[in-house]
């Protein structure tokens, strides 16, 4: 390559070692001060979307205010025995990954239990929220994420049409825990409810009844008889 | 003003949309172009975001340039490149949650595409700041048509929509159609990608091989 010196040996080991010590300076320094100049802006964005996602698992969807909203539907926030943590005023949403948590809610009078879900789908995580009815069995409503699968196929699950199968179905069979199945069309497994998978997007699904079933069961709440 | 539009500057900006384009001509950028088809609006957003970044870099490329160390010259492209995504991805995530969710790993993905490394190193380590932007653009641009156009045979072959809005009527299933699920999946991305660069070979005699 033709060498465009100015009067500068570009080449020297020198310029080579300054040249890369400062570009790391100023790239860190940028970084960083874009990343802590936006940080409470993305902090206060994400727990809207995760209070967007809860009321999305109540069926509550489009929502103009969703901090509002959210403090109209959720009453207080649950251990993961049923105790009471903390009103949900109080509660942090950004920190419900370090416990269990149970968000308890009222819908037009009717207590609705809204349980997160964490999991690991094809090519990444996947999560979502389970709102299950007072009788602590039948699924009210349901929600989604992903971060990163197929479009057309794994991405599927966010839709409509795949979670509204799971309205209506027990996590329970004659009192004891079992979690709502994701099965291929056509199979069928004694003992528990089931949905049918997303043709083309088994590992995903597997994904889905396997986080159903392990984020369900950390709760004594619903496994205790 | 005659300087800034010349033909040559013309070209740069023009070629890479027709006869020298990144993906079908150079092949370059093929990963992405099976990873985002799959649907027709995260193939334009990709798209977008891809003329953006690629065009900003190598402004930033051209004008350093001169100082850049030759042997260290593909890590300083690397650390431009990375820095610009990461930057864009926050503001994005700061001002644009909903876009930044939409976009979740694509963003990431524009680190690695091969049209970024191959603009900076074969155009904007050579040439003057206004070019490397033309360049930029038309290479952006070029990669985003190859794009649209395999998302939307992907997308109305595959889930029978177009944007998500189906597009085969119900009647058609009830008559018998099926979805074409293999359009679904990568290979179908690069048989498609296959039958443009056929197309275009077949009508532009300077490409074909003696």
């Amino acid at each position: 390559m033709a060498n465009n010196t100015k009067g500068l040996t570009t080449n020297s080991n020198t310029y080579t070692v300054i040249y890369a010590a400062v570009m790391v300076i100023i790239v860190a320094f940028l970084l960083s001060f874009v990343s802590s100049a936006l940080k409470e802006r993305q902090d206060n964005n994400k727990s809207l979307d995760v209070k967007k996602q809860i009321l999305s698992s109540l069926n509550v969807n489009n929502v103009e205010d969703a901090k509002a909203e959210y403090e109209k539907y959720v009453k207080q926030v649950l251990n993961a025995d049923g105790t009471v943590l903390k009103s949900a005023a109080d509660f942090d949403v950004l920190k419900e990954n370090e416990t269990p948590v149970i968000y308890q809610c009222d819908v037009n009078g009717e207590t609705k239990y809204v349980f997160p879900l964490r999991g690991n789908g094809l090519w990444g995580a996947i999560g979502g929220y389970i709102a299950i009815d007072a009788d602590q069995s039948t699924c009210y409503g349901i929600f989604f994420r992903h971060d990163s699968e197929t479009p057309g196929l794994g991405a599927e699950i966010t839709t409509d049409k795949f979670k509204s199968q799971f309205i209506g179905k027990n996590i329970k069979r004659d009192g004891a825990f079992t979690s709502i199945a994701v099965l291929k069309k056509g199979v069928k497994v004694e003992g528990k409810d089931a949905v049918d998978a997303i043709s083309g997007a088994t590992l995903t699904c597997n994904g889905v009844n396997a986080m159903l079933f392990s984020s369900l069961k950390k709760y004594d709440f619903l496994t205790k008889k | 003003m005659s300087e800034l539009f010349s033909k040559k500057n013309k070209e740069a900006f023009l070629n890479p949309l027709g006869s020298n384009n990144p993906v079908t001509v150079q092949v370059l950028g093929i990963c992405s172009a099976l990873a985002v088809t799959a649907q027709l609006e995260p193939a334009i957003v990709m798209g977008i975001s891809v003329t953006v970044i690629v065009a900003m870099a190598n402004v930033i490329i051209s004008l350093l340039r001169k100082t850049i160390p030759n042997r260290i010259r593909i890590i300083v492209q690397l650390v431009v490149v990375a820095s610009l995504v990461t930057i864009v991805s926050e503001i994005l995530k700061a001002f644009a949650y909903d876009v930044s969710v939409q976009l979740s790993v694509y963003i990431g993905l524009i680190i690695t595409n091969c049209i970024l490394m191959g603009r900076l190193e074969a155009f904007a380590m050579q040439n003057g700041p206004w070019e490397s932007l033309l360049d930029g653009i038309g290479n952006g641009l070029g990669y985003a048509k190859i794009l649209i156009i395999v998302a939307f045979f992907r997308e109305l072959l595959g889930s029978g929509s177009l944007f998500g809005y189906q597009i085969i009527p119900n009647c058609a299933y009830e008559a018998g159609y099926v979805n074409n699920g293999l359009m679904l999946l990568a290979p179908m991305a690069l048989v498609i990608v296959g039958c443009i660069i056929w197309w275009q070979r077949a009508h532009n005699k300077d490409l074909q091989e003696k």
